[in-house]
Order: structure tokens, then sequence, then C-alpha cells
């Protein structure tokens, strides 16, 4: 790593004006950032640790929303939120990068492979940061790539409790970040279904099957919708058309868990 | 530089640290406590893995900055009073799961913080448990039998002693 | 009823309580009063010539004590290969020079271009960044049958071609060989990649040289399976030091895996450093450096025909393989794909005619060497895999083609130079069946299936070859070094036992299990007798851990001193007793007159030979230490029978293994629970091999996978439990405690069991599939189902 200042504020205002500095980043659980430090890809001049912002914390739920802190770990997430979401974050990592890592932090991270964009896509979520609320629809724009401002803080995540949902990952065998994930959500209005791991593009909402959901929802009903196999990510681990199947395959099962 | 404290099995521990310090490098070179192995880069082989304020957590990916004020636990405070072997290293040591030793630590004190929260946790809970600590000597056999025996359940069904 | 003690019992580990409290020694847990940190530029293009390298900036930034390059290491000698191959022809291997840093051609990614020695790791790291290089890019050479085209990039200039050798072995007439094949009923045919692996210790290697001024002496810690041999090889052939002026110490290592054998450049490096800057030089390894810089195993592309006759005999065999050799020779990587692997071809199987070809290639990637089983389980995996093919082709149940095929007189002299000197196959393989519940498989399938799952069964054999022996032979087949090893009993006055050996526990258990064999000889508490090992300023001599050999040759020699030890003490307890030494008994630790009752205690003869008051001074030296050396009369061969049953997920390819059952034959066996370990992880290794692991290199010479992100390792829900039977077991016949080895058995039985289970799993799902290549990821799967 190359050096760096540490700082740790704890509220969101002091986080904020401690960003303000010249290549001061935010530290939520390190979980990927140190990493990356280690490997030298990133040079802060200073990190800010969120983790002692307690206005940042919690998980709950109260008339059909789920609010989450931005410095929530995945497993407090794992432990408070809905049953669907808290599936999936039980999921991540392993049990020590749960306890460290932050949903705030992967979500700014959007990671192509990270299970969390997927989910925010399906359940309908509002991205709440120092300045701003963000749809979720409108956060994530390509890989490691977000709506986030230079210095703007992920403070807390809403998401809309789904009728039903369920979320499935294939494990990449090595790093277990997903080599493909798709959280299906039934809304009354429709179902969103959105897919991670897999496209070149990060995560998106597989329109079509949203649509074949919507009318019919029965792992039936995707028969014949596939992804563009095109769009898919090849890599050691998998060939495009392997994840494009991968995505139905997985699809059909969310769906199936849920019939 | 900066001064950096925190409470290690028990005892007041300070130091100087970078901010760029690793809590696996405090707890190594600045307290000399070199039980904590550090065998990745990428937060995956879990040789690092100790206890912060309860949870455990990759002592190679968290700073020692982040620690300040904490409760940390490491391999050198697990044994009982007396110096003996606590429950687990004794099934551990019992059901020779171990071979280099190097992997060790972190197995111990993951095993540690998953009994804590499930203390009879079945074979699938283990294995799944475990995802974050590598060992290549023991083909995981005898570490997920130890832990079964260290949390009362009769392994004696389990092929091969 | 199990033993308590001694030979065959099952103690607990001795060495577990430190391991378990952090108590441990590891390399790097050593820190040295004033040390300096090495951080090594390496290579981030596999093939380049390096036109100029600039480090006054570098030498500038703080805390910098000293950079080297290639230059200040042309004057010490290469890394040596530790075995000479002649080729089919008669001529010597290709051998280029391995230098310790790259002297003018960047020959893969991870070659050391410069060391930065400082303060601290970060400054060294600093420092390296300031480095500039100019570097000219060229071809990088990956593929081997690219490498061996006319017309391809030589990886060194100075060589004739990318060849190493053209190797041949068994029947080396071309054309006998093809009228056997000629005259078959029948041919199977199999195309097969043995994977790249990287053997990855859970602990990085950390080297750390030390110099003294004042007496011109050096040590180096370092992680090694074989401190002497390292010792050996740095002093005699890279820096031409005095080898009594060096002192080589492994403390604690955290697993090898044979990775841990060779003489890497980082040692030499260190050794050197300390003298040149005045400093203890520390290295600590990261897992990225270890990707690029430790030794990677197998990589071999393999063409192995079967012939067998009407009746289903084998009859003839024939393999053409390409062996990866990487950028250099290292230490012991020419013995691998030829003497280690072609000798094992023909397996368990009296099969007459073999024919067994092998060109080893340079690339401009990592060296190749010995990882776990190194040569055996690529022998053993084509075989098993092409004598499956052979079964489904043929309608036969593979079982029963083994069976039938079965060596079962010995000693058996094969057509690949072995001599088997003993072994029971029929009785390995009637075990497995009853372990792994044969007859109940239809009824687990039918299960499987039911949820929509593929289930297959798959079974194996395998022949291995351990304690690489005798030293002699050896010689005349190229090894540039002896095989045997050494130790060294000595007793104290008061009767308690350190031996020094030149093996070395990484994991083994020696500490716990060489103890079990003196106390029982001696017939005292196992508590009594230590090993010391790991050090060649205490041990004598010793060749080190590999290859399976550490209780079949070192305890051999351990025996032997034991035996000088007793000898001796029966001459002073007969003096005591007033008797002939030849009528002396000894049990339990107390001497004996035979036909008396007289008597004395171990203590007491072992106080005698150093407070010698009452002692035959004019017949018999006082003290009571002895050496041994050993050099085993031939190898030894532990052999087995592995099944595997596996469930298939049609829908993504995913492969779980569902049971795992080996029946081995160890021979003899000292500690029934660390062997069972031994065989638990060499499992976990082939499973690995044969699902997970991959060093996959791009076509510019990038290694893909090149942290545990990308190079899939097996994790505790990769596997389940096994089903480990040693029940089976006959005795080597030629050294003293009638042991075979039981290290690398594991990872050479396991993948083509795993592989075959596989494909019966697939056909019984109807589809057309005989083989895909390891590893057998989900998506490799897939494709194959769906190609």
């Amino acid at each position: 790593m190359y050096e760096f200042e540490f700082e740790k504020p704890s509220t969101i205002a002091e986080a904020v004006a401690a960003l303000a500095d010249e290549d001061a980043q935010a530290l939520g659980g390190g979980q990927t950032l140190i990493p990356t430090l280690k490997q030298r890809l990133a040079m802060p001049s200073k990190l800010v640790s969120l983790a002692g912002i307690a206005e940042m914390k919690g998980v709950s739920i109260a008339d059909g929303v789920l609010t989450m802190g931005g410095g929530a770990t995945h497993a407090e997430v794992a432990a408070d939120a809905c049953a669907p979401l808290a599936a999936l974050a039980a999921n991540i990592g392993d049990p020590a990068v749960r306890n460290r890592g932050t949903l705030g932090g992967s979500l700014a991270n959007n990671d192509p492979a990270a299970d969390y964009p997927a989910a925010m896509l399906a359940l309908k979520s509002t991205i709440v940061t120092n300045a701003r609320e963000i749809a979720g629809d409108d956060f994530f724009q390509g890989l490691f790539e977000t709506a986030l401002e230079e210095g703007e803080i992920i403070t807390s995540v809403r998401c809309e409790i789904p009728e039903a949902a369920n979320y499935q990952k294939f494990a990449q065998p090595a790093s277990r970040f997903a080599l493909a994930g798709v959280f299906v959500a039934k809304y009354a209005d429709g179902v969103r279904v959105a897919v991670t791991g897999a496209s070149e593009e990060g995560v998106f909402r597989w329109s079509e099957a949203e649509a074949a959901l919507s009318a019919n929802f029965a792992p039936d009903a995707l028969a014949g919708i596939s992804v563009d196999a095109g769009s898919m990510i090849a890599d050691l681990h998998g060939s495009k058309e392997y994840r494009a199947h991968l995505v139905a395959v997985l699809a059909k099962r969310a769906v199936a868990a849920l019939a | 530089m900066a001064k950096v404290s925190m409470t290690v099995n028990g005892k007041a521990a300070s130091g100087e640290a970078e901010g760029r310090m690793l809590l696996s490098s405090f707890l190594r070179e600045e307290l000399g406590l070199t039980g904590t192995h550090v065998g990745c880069d990428t937060s995956q082989c879990g040789a690092c893995v100790v206890h912060v304020d309860g949870k455990a957590v990759k002592a190679c990916t968290m700073l020692a900055m982040e620690a300040e004020g904490s409760e940390v636990s490491t391999i050198e405070g697990q044994a009982n009073a007396d110096g003996s072997l606590n429950v687990i290293q004794q099934a551990f040591q019992d059901h020779h799961g171990l071979q280099c030793g190097f992997c060790t630590p972190g197995m111990v004190m993951s095993a540690a913080a998953l009994l804590k929260d499930n203390p009879k946790p079945s074979e699938a809970e283990i294995r799944h448990y475990l995802e974050g600590n590598l060992c290549r000597c023991t083909g995981y056999h005898n570490i997920v039998k130890a832990i079964m025996a260290a949390s009362g359940q009769d392994v004696s069904s389990i092929a091969a002693e | 009823m199990p033993k308590d003690n001694g030979i065959g019992a099952s103690p607990k580990r001795r060495e577990d309580v430190r391991f378990l409290t952090g108590a441990g020694n590891y390399t790097d847990d050593i820190n040295v009063h004033g040390q300096a940190h090495v951080h090594f530029l390496r290579a981030d293009v596999a093939h380049a010539t390096i036109n100029s390298i600039d480090t006054s900036a570098a030498e500038a930034m703080p805390g910098v004590v000293k950079i080297f390059t290639g230059a200040d290491f042309a004057e010490v000698g290469g890394i040596p290969c530790g075995w000479g191959v002649t080729d089919r022809h008669g001529n010597p291997q290709q051998e280029p020079r391995h230098p310790i840093i790259a002297d003018g051609t960047i020959r893969h990614v991870g070659e050391i271009v410069a060391a930065v020695v400082a303060d601290t790791p970060e400054q060294a790291r600093d420092a390296a960044e300031a480095i500039e290089l100019d570097l000219g890019d060229k071809p990088a050479v990956v593929d081997m049958a690219a490498a061996l085209g006319e017309g391809s990039t030589k990886v060194h200039e100075d060589l004739t071609s990318n060849l190493c050798y053209d190797w041949v072995f068994g029947n080396d007439d071309d054309a006998a060989v093809q009228a056997a094949f000629d005259s078959a009923a029948h041919v199977t045919t199999l195309e097969l990649v043995n994977n790249r692996l990287v053997a990855n210790p859970m602990e990085p290697r950390v080297a750390i040289g030390e110099y003294s001024r004042g007496t011109d002496e050096y040590t180096l810690h370092t992680t090694s399976q074989n401190p002497h041999v390292i010792r050996l090889l740095m002093c005699a052939f890279v820096l031409g030091l005095p080898e009594h002026k060096v002192r080589v110490v492994a403390p604690d290592v955290g697993g090898g895996f044979g990775s841990k054998i060779f003489h890497y450049a980082e040692e030499a490096f260190c050794t050197h450093a300390a003298k040149a800057c005045g400093r203890a030089v520390k290295w600590t390894s990261t897992r990225s450096e270890a990707f690029i810089s430790d030794a990677h195993g197998r990589d071999h592309v393999t063409k192995i025909e079967l012939a067998l006759d009407a009746d289903n005999n084998f009859t003839a065999l024939r393999t053409n393989t390409l062996a990866n050799m990487g950028a250099y020779l290292s230490t012991f990587s020419t013995s691998v794909p030829s003497y280690l692997h072609g000798t094992l071809m023909a397996g368990n199987y009296k099969t007459p005619v073999i024919q067994v070809n092998v060109k080893t290639v340079f690339t401009n990637t990592v060296p190749v060497d010995a990882y776990r089983g190194a040569g055996r389980p690529e022998a053993t995996f084509q075989l098993e895999r092409v004598i499956d093919k052979a079964a489904r082709e043929l309608g036969a149940d593979p079982i029963a083609l083994r069976r039938q095929n079965f060596i079962s007189e010995f000693p058996y002299e094969t057509p690949v130079a072995l001599t088997y000197d003993t072994g029971d196959y029929v009785a390995t393989m009637d075990k497995l069946e009853a372990v792994a519940d044969v007859a109940g498989f239809a009824a687990r399938r039918a299960a499987s299936e039911a949820k929509g799952r593929l289930r297959g069964f798959g079974v194996n054999c395998y022949i291995e070859a351990c304690g690489i022996a005798p030293s002699n032979i050896v010689g005349m087949l190229g090894a540039r070094a002896g095989l045997y090893d050494a130790a060294t009993v000595r007793v104290n006055a008061t009767g308690t036992i350190s031996v020094f050996v030149g093996a070395h526990s990484h994991g083994q258990g020696h500490e716990t299990s060489f103890p079990q064999v003196v106390a029982d000889m001696i017939g005292i508490d196992e508590s009594m007798v230590d090993i010391v090992h790991g050090d060649t300023g205490r041990v004598p001599f010793g060749m080190g851990t590999y290859g399976s050999r550490s209780i079949a040759v070192c305890g051999s020699a351990m025996v032997r001193a034991t035996e000088k030890i007793i000898a001796k003490a029966k001459k002073i307890a007969a003096h005591l007793m007033e008797a002939s030494d030849a009528d002396i008994e000894l049990k339990d630790g107390q001497f004996t007159v035979a036909g008396t009752d007289k008597s004395v205690a171990w203590g007491d003869v072992t106080l005698t030979a150093y407070v010698p008051h009452n002692y035959p001074l004019e017949e018999l030296e006082p003290g009571l230490e002895e050496t041994a050396f050993y050099d085993p009369a031939n190898f030894t061969y532990p052999s087995g029978a592995y099944a595997c049953e596996v469930e298939v997920d049609p829908d993504t390819g995913k492969v779980s293994i569902e049971r795992f059952s080996a029946a081995d034959d160890f021979g003899n066996i000292i500690n029934p629970m660390i062997v069972d370990g031994q065989v638990h992880g060499g499992l976990g290794q082939g499973i690995g091999q044969a699902l997970l692991e991959n060093a996959a290199y791009d076509a510019d010479g990038q290694l893909l996978s090149a942290s545990f992100m990308d190079y899939a390792m097996p994790r505790a829900d990769d596997v389940p439990f096994y089903q480990v039977d040693h029940s089976c077991q006959t005795p080597c016949t030629h050294n003293p405690l009638g042991v075979k080895g039981c290290g690398e058995a594991g990872a050479i039985g396991s993948p083509p069991a795993v592989v075959n289970a596989v494909i019966d799993a697939l056909q019984s799902g109807g589809k057309d599939v005989t083989h895909i290549d390891m590893p057998l990821s989900p998506a490799r799967v897939w494709a194959a189902m769906n190609g």
C-alpha cells in the first residue's frame, strides 16, 4: 500500500468535510478497497472510515419499506433484512468478510459480479446519500461506475418489500462471486428481474423476463426467453453462451422457489 | 505515524502505526503475536482470522487504526487460563485437524465464531462457514470432524480416525 | 485392540500444541536485529530484451540500502538443475543458464528483474516502482506444440530450439511397438491434458539471509523441505561459498507439496545480499508473488493408446507427451516427466509392451517442477483414463477389465524398468468394492435421478514409486544427487534421546511418528525421544522430505542408527551384568541376561556410557551416539484402488463429489491417524486438480489465474468426508520397517476416479461424452454436454 492518512469521523457532516480533501477516499468495511490498496491499484491521500458514524447503521422494516444504513455490514443485513435480501447477504464472501463489508461500500464499488446490485434493481430501491436520493434504477452505470459524485456517501438505502422474492446465485468457483446471479421480485404491479455477474455492461434488468413473468408468474413463462449471449462476459470461468444459459436457469429456479 | 491502542487478549496494547499498517502487521510486528498468519493478499485464505469486538474478521483486511479502542482476540489468547488447550483446540488435536499448522489459527478462530452463533452446527453448516478458510493439508475431513466434536457431537461414525 | 504407543499406535501429535496456540516458529515469524527488506521487481511481460535499467531515481528514495540487477550476479553461477536426462539419441538435455536476476532477457512473467533492499518492505516497494526499464518486447512462446514448430521464437537464443529433450523409455523399437498395435483386436486412443497447477502451500515462501563479518559465516532461514540440499546447491553451484561457512535453517514450514524442494533465486539472493549490504536481508513472498515465482506443477499434453487382444488383455501401451518446463529448468524439473513418469506407465497391469515418449519444452512461463506426486499422477491419470475409455468402448465392466489385467505375482519386472517387490491389487480392489459400497450404487443413482441429477461412479487403481533409489542407479539415470538419507541418534546420559534426522516435517507429523519407532525399538516412553530437523547447523546431513520418502528412507536410517545404539548398549549392559553381549535381551527398556533374572535398566546403561567408571574402556568408546546413512535397495511401491461418486447438475454442469473411497496398501504403518490425514490431504488436492484448479496462461504469457480470485482452491464445501482404508498391507520387502510411504497417494489416485465418475454420470444421462479435460469446471462440463 502507498502511505495515506487515516481519519474516522463520527458524523456524516464530518465525513463529507474530510472527503473534500484532494484524493481522499471513503472506507467502508474495506473488504474490496484494502486488497485493492495492497495491489497498489489505488493511491488515496487519505482514507475516511465511515465505521464510526452511528447514523449510518441499522437495518429496519416499517410500513413495507426496508431501510438499511449505508454502514450496515453484510452480516447485519443477513440478520435483519427481509428474507430474500437476508439470504443474499448471508452468501456474500465468507463470514469474516460479512462482518466487515458494508452495503454502502459494496454499492459504491459496483463490482459487476457483486450480489447487492441485483437486489437493488429488483427491490425498487432508493439510494440515499448525504446530498440526495437516487433511484436504484439510475444508480448503476456500468462496470464499477455509479451515479455517485466525488465525495458523495451512501448514507442509507430503502427498498420496497415485495410480495415475494428470491435470489439465485451461481458462484464462480475461485472467487465465489457471482458467475451469474438473478434476483426475481414480485410486486402487485409486476415482476422485476435483475441480473448480475453475467453482462459486460454490469447489472441489468431483464425486461423480457419481467414482462413474461408479470403476465404469468411461473417457471414455464420463461421458456424460450433468453438473454443475448453477445453481451455476456467471457472469461476463464465461463463462455458468453454459458453465462447466458445460466441466467435462464437461475431465473427459472428463482421463480420455481416462489411458486 | 500515530498511536493506536486496543485491548488484545484482555490486555491493553498500544503502538505506533502508519495509516497503512494492517491489523495483522500490528499484531505480528508491533506486539509479537505471530500466531496470526498471512497466507494471501486477496482476503481469501483466512489464516489471519481474529476476533474484533467478538466478531471474526480477517486481520489482513483491516487497518490497525480501524481497530482503535477495540477488543481483539487472537489464537494466543484461546487456551484455558491454566494453559491447557480449550475445547476447540483440544478437538483439533484429538482428531488430527491440522498438519502444517499454518491455516490452523484462522481455522480455530473461525470455528470459535461459528460455535458461538451455532452451538451444534451440521456438517454442511460447518463446511459452508469455512468458505473463507483455506487449508491445503487436511482435505478438510478432520477439521470438519474436529469442529463437530468440539460442539459435543458424536463423530465416531465418521470414517477414519 | 489398537496399540496405545509405539509402532502402529496413533498418539496425538505433539507438534499440535504449539500450532494450536500460536506458538509455531515459521520463517516469517523470525526477525533479525537490524534486518533490511528486499522487494523484487518482477517482470510483467513474458518475453523481452532488457535494453537498460535505470535505478538512479530509485536509489535516492527514502530508506534504500542497495539495488541489485542482473549485472550484480553475472559472476555467480545459475540455479542448477539436479537431473540430467539423456535423450533418445544419447544427447544431454539442453540446459540454459538460470540466473538469479534476469541477465539481459526476461523469460517469464514474475522473473526477477531487479531487487531493492531498503529499511522497510514498503520503502523497498516504493523504490522499486521508481526503477525505469527499457524493454524490447519479444513474442511470447506459450503453446508447447507451437514452441516446437519450425520457426518458433526461441525462449533461449543460445539453445538450438525450445526442445529440452526428446526421451524414449520402455520399448524403443518403434516398429515392434507398432506391430503390437497392428495385431491388436482393439485399440483405444485418448488425447488429454494434465492441467497445470500451483502448489499453494498456505505459507508463502520466506527467506532471511544473515552474514557475520566476525566469523565469515552465513545463515539462511528459508521455507524449505530440504535445507541440506539448498545449502549444497547454493554453495557449490550458485554462490561458490564453502559449505561449512553456511547454515541453512528451515524452521516450522507451512506446507510444501513439492514447491519448497527447489532452490530458488530469492534464497541465494538474500544470502548474497546480506554480505553485500552488511545487514540481514528478509523477503516475505505475497501470495500474488507466489503465483508467478513458485514452481508450478504438471502441465502435460498427452496422446495415449492402449492395445487389447480379443480377450481384453492389455497387449501394448504407447504414450506421447509434451511436458512444459517453463522458462528455466527448476531443480528437479527434468526428472518429473521422465523417470518419475515413464517408469510408472505399467501401473498395476501386466502390459507386455510399453513405449513412453516425452518431449520437454521451454516456454515463456514460470518453471514447472514436482508437485505432490510429481510425474506419477500424470502417468496414473492417462493410464486409468484410457483403461476406462477402453472398457466403455468394449462394453466391459471397468473393474473387471482392471482385475483381469492385474499383475498378480511378485516380484514383478515391468517393461519400464521397475521391479515391484510386493503388492496385492486384488485385495485392495476387493477392499475398495466393500468400502465404496459398489453394491449400493444403483439405488443411490436412482435417488439422484429422482431429484434431477445425474450420478456417476468412477474407479481407478494406482501404483506409485516412493523413496526414489538406489543412488548408484539413479546416478546412472542422470540424478546429480544421492538419494539416501541420514539419522543420528544421540542418547543422553539420563536416557533421553535426540534423533537428528535429514527428513523435514512440514505437516507430516514426524515429531510424533519418528519417536514412536525409536521408543518402540528400545521399549521406552515416546516422551523420552525428540527429533531435531530442519537445521544444517544441528543435523549432520539429510536429503529432505519429498516423494513420500521420509519414513521409508530417513526412517530406515533412524532404525539402523538405533540398532547401532542398541548393539552398543547391550555391550555396556553385558559388562555391567558380567555376561556375554550375545545373551543380552532388550525389552521394555530393560536389559536382561537370557535365562537369568539379572537385569539392568536403560537409564543405568546410558548413564554408564557417559560416566564410564565400571566400563570396558579398552574395548568400547564411552558415549552413546550413532549415525547411519541409508541408501534403499529399491523404490517402495504403495498401491491402491480409489472410487468416486459424483452428482452432475445437468442444468449447470456443476459436479459435486458425493462419496470418495480409498483403499491403499502402504505396507506397515507407524501411525494410522497420520496416514489417514496424509491420504485425506492428497485426496483434497487430487479433487482440486480434477474439478477446480487451473493455472491458465493467455497467448501473451500472462497468468490468468494469478490469485485465489481466479485460481480455484478446494474449500471445505467442495469435498465430502472420505472413506479411507489401509488394512491391506503387503510390507515392503527391502527396508527394515516394511513401510512404503503415503504422502502422495491421495493426489495420484484421485483425479482419474473423479473424471471417470463424471463421464459415467454424463453417459448415464445419454450424453455421448468420452472425455473432458481437467478441471471439470461447471462451464466445461456444460459445454461438453451441449457440444
